[in-house]
C-alpha cells in the first residue's frame, strides 16, 4: 500500500449530483483517488455506483458537480475525453466484438480509418508486451467469440492498457471468475498498482474488497455513507456500513436426502464453439438436497443447463424423471413436470425488457388456464398472479403495468423466482442465481432455494462462486471439461481441493473407480 | 452531440415529437412548392381541400386508404414478431389472382357466398406465399428481408405470364389483363352512387380483429414475446418457430385480402398495374403507426390523404404528384426521430 495521503491525487470527483426523475441516483458524492492505489466503491445494487462510474466516464453527465483528472477538469459528457486523460473503463457487461480477434479488439478505435493495412506488426508487439507486464495471457489471434469469460475480461484490460490508461475502472470484475481467475485478476491488478496506476473497484463481494483494495467508499441510496480504510476494518463492519444494518447469512442446516427424482445417465451432447459439450455426465439430483455444481465457466455448465432446462436433449445416454424416460424433452414439458428454472442471463433469457412485469410472470404459463383459455388471455388472472408474486416475493416495483427494464437486478431476479416457484416445483435449476445481486438480495434467494429444498425439492445450483457453492450444497459436483467428478459429501472437501477437481485433476482416477 | 436514454418520459416527450414532425414535414413541402413557383398555401390548401374538402374527397381518400390498410396490417403484424415481411406486394397479387381465378366463372354462386368464399381463397394464396419464405427462415435460416422482396418481382412476372397465356381476357384487345370478374364477385357500394366499397369496411373489421389477436389471444402474447427477445421467448417455452409461421400465414394473408378488395371492390379485373407499390407503402404505414393496428388505420388515412390531395392539387397548378411522395419520406424520417425523441434526450457538449 502506499501512503495515500501524500501521494498525488489523479482523480477527483466533486460534489457529483445526477437525477433521473425522480431519484436521484448520486447526491454530491465526492471521492478522490490517489497515485498507485486501489479504491474499492462498495454498495447495494441500486446504490449508484455504475451511475458514478458512467459520469466519470462520460457516458452520462452529471447535473452538478466536477470531475477531475491529473488536475486537469474533464469536460462532461464525452468518453472519448476520458478516454484521452487515461481513464479505461471494464464494463460488467463486456463491450467487445464477438467476430474480430484479440488484436482487432484491443486496437480497434486507436487506428487511423484511412491507412490501407493495419501496421498489425507494431500493435501486436505492443500487445505482446503488455500481457507480459501484467500477467494477461491470451492468443492476440483468437476470436473474442471463442473466448471464456475470463479472457474476454482480459482483453478488455488490455484494450484499456493499450489505450494507456492511467487509471482503471473495473465495474464488478469478480462477478464472472472464477477463484483461480480471481486471484489470476488481483496478479494484473497488483502489478498495474506497482506500475504506478490507479484503480476504482466495483464489487459486492466483500472479502476481495478486503484483498484488494487500499480503501473503501461507501455507498448506499446514491450517497457516501463511509470512507475507510481495509486496515482499520473488517468484512461485517463493511456489510452493515453497506446495507445499514448486520447481515445475517443464512445459517443452513443439512438437508435430509429422498429419491432422486431426475438422473442423468452417461449422457453426451454435441460441443458448441469452443464450450465443450457434456461427456459421459451422470447425475441423480436427489429431493431434499442442494446439490452443487462448481467449476469454471465454459466447462460445460451452460450444456447441462439446458439440457436439464428442456432446450436441447441428450445425444446419448438418457435423461430420467421419476425413474423414467419421458416421451418429449422441451422447456414446456419440463416445466409442467415440476422443473423450475431460474436462467444464467435474466436480462437475455430470463425476462422480455420492454414486457410489463405481469407479461413477464407469466411466460411459462400463459398458454394454460386460468391465464387463458382456448387461446384467448385472461389478463385480469395474470394481473391477480403478479400482485401475488409481488408481494410474496417483495418485488418493488411501481405495479404490475411497469416494463421490467425499469427494476434493478435483484427485483428482476425476485419476479423470476416467484415465477417459478409459484408452482411448488419439484427440481429446481438455480444457474447463477445470485450473480450480481446485492448481499440483501443473495441471502434472499439463498433462503428461497433452502425454504424449496426444506420441503422436498431437488436443487441444483450451478455457481462460479465456491463460497456460494460450499455454504449451500449438501453434495458438490465439479465440471471440467464437460466431464461430471464423483459426488462429494458436504464437508468432505476443501476449497483447494475443489480448485484441483475444477483444475481438470482427477477425472481420470475418478472415472477409473467409478468403473 | 450524444443521445442518453430517457427511463421515465413526460407527457409532453409523448406527445410533441410526432405534431413537430407533421410540422416540419408542411415545411418541407412549402418549400418545394414555392420552388416549383407555386404559393405554397395554395398548394396545402389543395391538398388539404383534395383530400378531404368535400364528400366525393373523402370518398376518395377511404377508398384509396383500403389497400393501405390490409398491407400496413400485414407489414405490422410481421414486423411485431420481428419476421421482416417485404413482400406485401407479391401477397397483395396473389389474392387478386385468386379472386380473378375463382370469381370470373369458374364459380357461379350467389354473391352472399361467393364473397366469402373469393375472400379466404385471397387469403389463403397469400399465405401461402409468404409461407416459403418463412418456412426457408425457420428451416435454413435464409434471410426473409431478401426473400420476400425478390419474391415480389417473382410473383410479378409470373402474373405476367399468366395474364398473357391461360387468364388472359379473350376479349382485352390483346391487353395483358384478365377476364371481368362476374356481378357477384363484386364487392357492392356502401351507399349507391358514391364509389366507396365494402372493402373498406372489411379493412376496418380486420384492423380490430389483428388489434384483438394482439392485445386478447395467446398467439398475440407469443407474436409479442418472439418479437422482443426471441430467446428469452425459446427459453420459456414459446414454440417460435410455429408462432413465426403463424405470424407469416396471417400477415400474408392481410395483404391478399389488399388485392381482393381493390379486384372486387374497383378495378373488376386483373391487371399488372393493380397495385401502385401499396405493398410497400404498407411498411411506411405500419412504421407511421408503430406498428399498432388501430395506428395503422389512421397512418393509412394520413397516407392515402396525401396521395390523393397531392393529385387533386397537382391538376390544379400543375406542381408534381412527386409532393406526395417526397412529404411521406419526410414524413416517415421525421416520425422514426420522433420515436428516437421520445426515448432518448440529446445531450449537447
Amino acid at each position: 500500500m502506499t501512503n495515500a495521503e501524500t501521494a498525488q491525487v489523479v482523480l477527483r470527483l466533486d460534489r457529483i449530483t445526477k437525477r433521473f426523475g425522480a431519484l436521484t441516483a448520486n447526491d454530491a458524492v465526492s471521492l478522490d483517488l490517489h497515485r498507485g492505489e486501489v479504491v474499492a466503491l462498495l454498495g447495494e445494487n441500486g446504490a449508484g455506483k455504475t451511475t458514478l462510474m458512467n459520469i466519470l466516464f462520460g457516458q452520462y453527465t452529471a447535473d452538478s458537480g466536477r470531475v477531475e483528472v491529473m488536475g486537469r477538469d474533464l469536460p462532461p459528457g464525452h468518453p472519448r475525453a476520458a478516454l484521452a486523460a487515461g481513464v479505461g473503463m471494464v464494463h460488467q457487461h463486456f463491450t467487445l466484438a464477438d467476430n474480430l480477434s484479440v488484436l482487432e479488439n484491443v486496437t480497434l478505435g486507436t487506428e487511423p480509418l484511412w491507412r490501407w493495412r493495419a501496421e498489425d506488426a507494431a500493435a501486436r508487439a505492443r500487445l505482446a508486451r503488455l500481457a507480459s507486464d501484467f500477467h494477461l495471457s491470451v492468443d492476440p489471434d483468437a476470436k473474442v467469440g471463442s473466448l471464456t469469460v475470463g479472457e474476454r475480461q482480459r482483453v478488455e484490460i488490455l484494450k484499456a492498457l493499450y489505450r494507456d490508461a492511467r487509471i482503471l475502472i473495473l465495474d464488478e470484475p469478480t462477478a464472472v471468475l472464477t477463484p483461480q481467475e480471481t486471484d489470476d485478476l488481483f496478479v494484473t491488478l497488483r502489478k498495474a498498482v506497482s506500475n504506478g496506476l490507479s484503480i476504482i473497484f466495483i464489487s459486492h463481494k466483500l472479502h476481495e474488497v478486503m484483498e484488494i483494495a487500499d480503501r473503501v467508499v461507501i455507498l448506499r441510496h446514491g450517497r457516501v455513507v463511509a470512507g475507510m480504510a481495509t486496515a482499520k476494518t473488517d468484512r461485517h463492519a463493511l456489510a452493515a456500513a453497506m446495507v445499514g444494518s448486520e447481515v445475517s447469512a443464512p445459517r443452513v442446516a443439512p438437508g435430509t436426502p429422498g429419491v432422486a427424482l431426475l438422473q442423468l445417465r452417461a449422457v453426451r451432447t454435441p460441443d458448441r464453439g469452443n464450450a465443450p459439450g457434456l461427456k459421459d455426465v451422470t447425475l441423480d439430483l436427489r429431493g431434499g438436497q442442494i446439490t452443487g455444481l462448481a467449476g469454471v465457466s465454459g466447462n460445460g455448465q451452460a450444456a447441462l443447463a439446458d439440457l436439464i432446462g428442456g432446450l436441447c436433449i441428450p445425444d446419448t445416454g438418457r435423461l430420467d424423471l421419476d425413474g423414467a424416460c419421458p416421451v418429449e424433452w422441451s422447456p414446456r414439458v419440463a416445466v409442467e413436470s415440476g422443473l423450475a428454472r431460474i436462467p444464467e442471463d435474466r436480462h437475455k433469457t430470463g425476462t422480455i425488457a420492454d414486457f410489463s412485469l405481469t407479461e413477464n410472470a407469466i411466460l411459462e404459463s400463459y398458454h394454460k388456464a386460468p391465464m387463458s383459455r382456448s387461446g384467448w388471455m385472461n389478463w385480469r388472472q395474470a394481473e391477480a398472479k403478479t400482485r401475488a408474486i409481488l408481494t410474496g416475493y417483495d418485488v418493488r416495483c411501481p405495479g404490475p403495468d411497469t416494463p421490467i427494464r425499469l427494476l434493478s437486478g435483484g427485483n428482476m431476479q425476485k419476479l423470476i423466482l416467484g415465477r417459478v416457484l409459484e408452482a411448488n416445483p419439484r427440481i429446481i435449476l438455480a444457474n447463477q442465481p445470485v450473480r450480481g445481486l446485492d448481499i440483501g438480495a443473495v441471502n434472499y434467494v439463498h433462503e428461497q432455494l433452502l425454504k424449496a429444498r426444506d420441503r422436498g425439492a431437488a436443487v441444483l445450483l450451478i455457481s462460479e462462486d465456491l463460497d456460494e457453492i460450499m455454504a449451500l450444497s449438501d453434495v458438490i459436483h465439479v465440471m471440467s471439461e464437460g466431464r461430471l467428478s464423483p459426488e462429494f459429501a458436504r464437508g468432505t472437501m476443501t476449497p483447494a481441493d475443489l480448485g484441483l477437481w475444477m483444475a481438470g485433476h482427477g477425472f481420470d482416477e475418478g472415472l477409473a473407480h467409478a468403473s | 452531440m450524444r443521445l442518453e436514454p430517457i427511463t421515465n418520459p413526460s407527457l409532453a416527450r409523448n406527445i410533441l415529437p410526432p405534431f413537430l414532425a407533421i410540422a416540419i414535414t408542411v415545411s418541407v413541402a412549402s418549400l418545394l412548392a414555392m420552388l416549383a413557383g407555386a404559393n405554397p398555401f395554395a398548394v396545402l390548401g389543395l391538398i388539404l381541400k383534395g383530400a378531404a374538402g368535400s364528400k366525393f374527397a373523402m370518398l376518395e381518400t377511404l377508398n384509396r386508404a383500403t389497400p393501405l390498410i390490409f398491407t400496413g396490417l400485414a407489414v405490422a403484424v410481421a414486423f411485431r414478431a420481428r419476421l421482416w415481411n417485404i413482400g406485401a406486394e407479391a401477397q397483395l397479387y396473389a389474392g387478386a389472382l385468386a379472386t380473378v381465378v375463382f370469381g370470373t366463372g369458374m364459380l357461379h354462386w350467389p354473391a352472399m357466398a361467393l364473397l366469402p368464399t373469393l375472400a379466404v381463397a385471397a387469403l389463403l394464396a397469400g399465405a401461402l406465399v409468404l409461407l416459403i419464405p418463412a418456412l426457408l427462415k425457420v428451416r435454413f435460416g435464409v434471410d426473409e428481408v431478401v426473400t420476400t422482396l425478390l419474391l415480389n418481382f417473382i410473383f410479378l412476372l409470373f402474373v405476367s405470364m399468366l395474364l398473357e397465356g391461360p387468364l388472359k381476357d379473350p376479349m382485352g384487345m390483346g391487353w395483358p389483363k384478365s377476364e371481368r370478374l362476374i356481378a357477384a364477385a363484386r364487392l357492392p357500394r356502401i351507399v349507391e352512387g358514391l364509389r366507396l366499397h365494402w372493402g373498406f369496411t372489411l379493412a376496418l373489421l380486420a384492423a380490430a380483429v389483428v388489434w384483438l389477436i394482439d392485445q386478447r389471444t395467446t398467439l398475440g402474447y407469443e407474436m409479442r414475446a418472439v418479437g422482443l427477445n426471441r430467446a428469452a421467448a425459446r427459453f420459456a417455452g414459446i414454440p417460435v418457430n410455429a408462432v413465426l409461421i403463424k405470424t407469416a400465414l396471417l400477415s400474408g394473408g392481410l395483404a391478399a385480402l389488399a388485392g381482393f378488395s381493390e379486384v372486387a371492390g374497383v378495378k373488376g379485373s386483373l391487371t399488372l398495374d393493380l397495385s401502385p407499390g401499396f405493398g410497400y407503402t404498407g411498411i411506411i404505414v405500419a412504421m407511421l403507426a408503430l406498428l399498432n393496428p388501430l395506428g395503422v388505420v389512421a397512418a393509412a388515412l394520413f397516407v392515402a390523404g396525401i396521395f390523393v390531395g397531392a393529385d387533386s392539387m397537382s391538376r390544379a397548378v400543375g406542381v408534381p404528384t412527386y409532393l406526395a411522395d417526397i412529404m411521406l419520406a419526410t414524413a416517415l424520417l421525421l416520425m422514426v426521430l420522433a420515436i428516437l425523441l421520445t426515448r432518448f434526450r440529446v445531450v449537447r457538449e
